[in-house]
């Protein structure tokens, strides 16, 4: 069915042929004075925290490339499990697929076990893969879910390294986000509580970073399911986009008008007749 | 491909012009200070809690003191990646040796697992670990298996960033024959010592005594570690 595969099946591991042209082509335009697109990156910031009843997890939603915003509302929160999701910062495909590959694999063990998958295995898994790409796949993740064996909340690192902490920030922002979790995080707290906590850890990161902003989502998985608020809160700074420019007849106003008759002559003429069937 | 592995890590998919500091795209090390004695009858060791991206603190609670089988821990410093990939693998390759052993297997053998899996891969990885524990055929050994793949036995060994600061600490105040209680002082005054020193090494100070008996674990908080000036 997949026609486009029939005629090489691709090899295993990294392909580096793109490089040497990569850098031709760099050489190329840096000559011209255009620079080289730069890859999508969720400058961002996340966090997440665990309260009593469940794990809290939030992001902002502004994706940048390069000084430009290339996603207003970008998605930072990737379904892994009913009962996990994960926050991904750094470069927006690497955080998309690695999370895909992880949920993909989790419901394929789902089905074969008929067990709902742990947090600690799926953390394995990312730490197994991302250790075996020696830090080439630019993602910082943070894995958030409730299992029959408690709530948990771990980070994974670039390079495949793992923590196990009650409250995390990640991002280009969580410097910000991470004073004010260090100022007003408790030990099983409310779950009002938490969800405020880590709304303003967001919005704190979200003032304090260039890339990071917009609006803020919140996600709260608990053992009875999961709360995905998006947006949990909406940036204050909105633009009016009009989106239709048509305007009415008369809004440029006429000085002059001139008519010209065009005198056409009937040459030839012709009929095809066109098959309607 | 290897071409482009062997590149320095600024290399990689990040670039200086971005939002993103510096610190964020620096590999997690445990720039680190860890510890381990042997006494008559089991091994204390010792190590400080914090793991840095760069000059940013990215956990100030870790657990650098990693069970590897009932009565045999290791000491991580180093890359945090590598060295709890290595340990994991060390942890899965131990348990199935002592399955089929139908024993509990050799504090030696599992610094052996170290040592082959460092210096096999002493190119790529960045660990410095110190394996340490008690078994029946030798009581309490200290391995120490540093950057590159040696493997050593020592009575007392320190080992990370915050080492350096400690060494002549150790060697002035290290006697043989020491208790359970007296190294595990020893240990706390050594740590609290380097952590004072070393900008890598801090938080708070993890102990753990292994026995025959089975395992004890200490935290020592950062304001309770002794003092030893005015400043």
């Amino acid at each position: 069915m997949a026609l486009s595969n029939v005629v090489e099946t691709p090899a295993s591991g990294f392909n580096f042929e793109n490089v040497s042209r990569n850098v031709a082509l760099k050489g190329l335009l840096e000559g011209g004075h255009t620079k080289a697109p730069k890859p999508m990156k969720t400058g961002t910031t996340i966090a997440g925290l665990v309260c009593k009843d469940g794990v809290v997890l939030g992001a902002d939603t502004r994706a940048t490339s390069g000084e430009v915003v290339a996603d207003k509302m970008c998605a930072k929160i990737h379904y892994i499990s009913p009962n996990m999701y994960c926050c991904g910062a750094g470069t927006a495909a690497d955080t998309e697929k690695t999370t895909d590959l992880l949920s993909s694999n989790l419901t394929i063990f789902s089905m074969n076990s008929g067990r709902n998958p742990r947090v600690v295995m799926a953390v394995n898994i990312l730490q197994d893969m991302l250790f075996r790409y020696r830090g080439q796949i630019g993602a910082s993740l943070i894995l958030g879910g409730v299992d029959c064996t408690g709530n948990h909340l771990y980070t994974v690192g670039p390079y495949g390294s793992i923590d196990n902490v009650p409250y995390l920030a990640m991002g280009s922002g969580d410097l910000a986000a991470l004073g004010i979790l260090e100022d007003r995080f408790k030990p099983n707290m409310e779950l009002e509580e938490a969800k405020e906590l880590v709304r303003d850890a967001i919005h704190s990161g979200i003032m304090s970073d260039l890339a990071s902003g917009n609006n803020i989502d919140i996600c709260v998985i608990t053992k009875q399911g999961v709360d995905y608020i998006r947006p949990y809160q909406e940036s204050e700074y909105k633009d009016k986009r009009q989106r239709r420019y048509k305007y009415r007849p008369g809004t440029t106003s006429i000085l002059t008008e001139k008519i010209v008759p065009l005198e056409l002559e009937v040459v030839q003429e012709t009929v095809q007749r066109m098959d309607t069937a | 491909m290897a071409v482009y592995m062997s590149a320095s890590h600024s290399e990689n998919a990040f670039n200086t012009h971005d939002f993103v500091p510096e610190w964020a795209h620096e590999e997690v090390s445990t720039g680190t200070t860890i510890l381990a004695v042997e006494f008559d009858g089991g091994v204390v060791i010792g190590a400080d809690s914090r793991t840095t991206t760069g000059s940013y603190i990215a956990n100030r609670v870790t657990d650098k003191l990693t069970p590897i089988h009932d009565h045999i821990f290791c000491c991580r410093s180093g890359s945090a990646a590598d060295t709890q990939a290595v340990a994991d693998a060390v942890t899965y390759q131990l348990g199935f040796h002592s399955i089929e052993l139908d024993e509990p297997p050799l504090v030696q053998t599992a610094a052996n697992l170290f040592k082959q899996m460092c210096y096999r891969y002493r190119e790529e990885l960045m660990a410095g670990i110190i394996v340490a524990g008690w078994d029946k055929r030798r009581g309490g050994q200290v391995y120490t298996v540093p950057m590159g793949g040696m493997i050593v036995r020592q009575p007392v060994s320190v080992g990370g960033s915050g080492s350096s600061y400690i060494y002549g600490f150790m060697d002035s105040n290290y006697k043989p024959g020491m208790t359970k209680e007296e190294c595990l002082h020893f240990c706390t005054q050594a740590l609290a010592l380097a952590m004072e020193r070393d900008g890598s090494s801090g938080g708070v100070a993890r102990l753990a005594a292994i026995t025959e008996e089975g395992l004890e674990r200490l935290v020592v908080l950062g304001n309770q570690l002794p003092k030893f000036s005015n400043a």
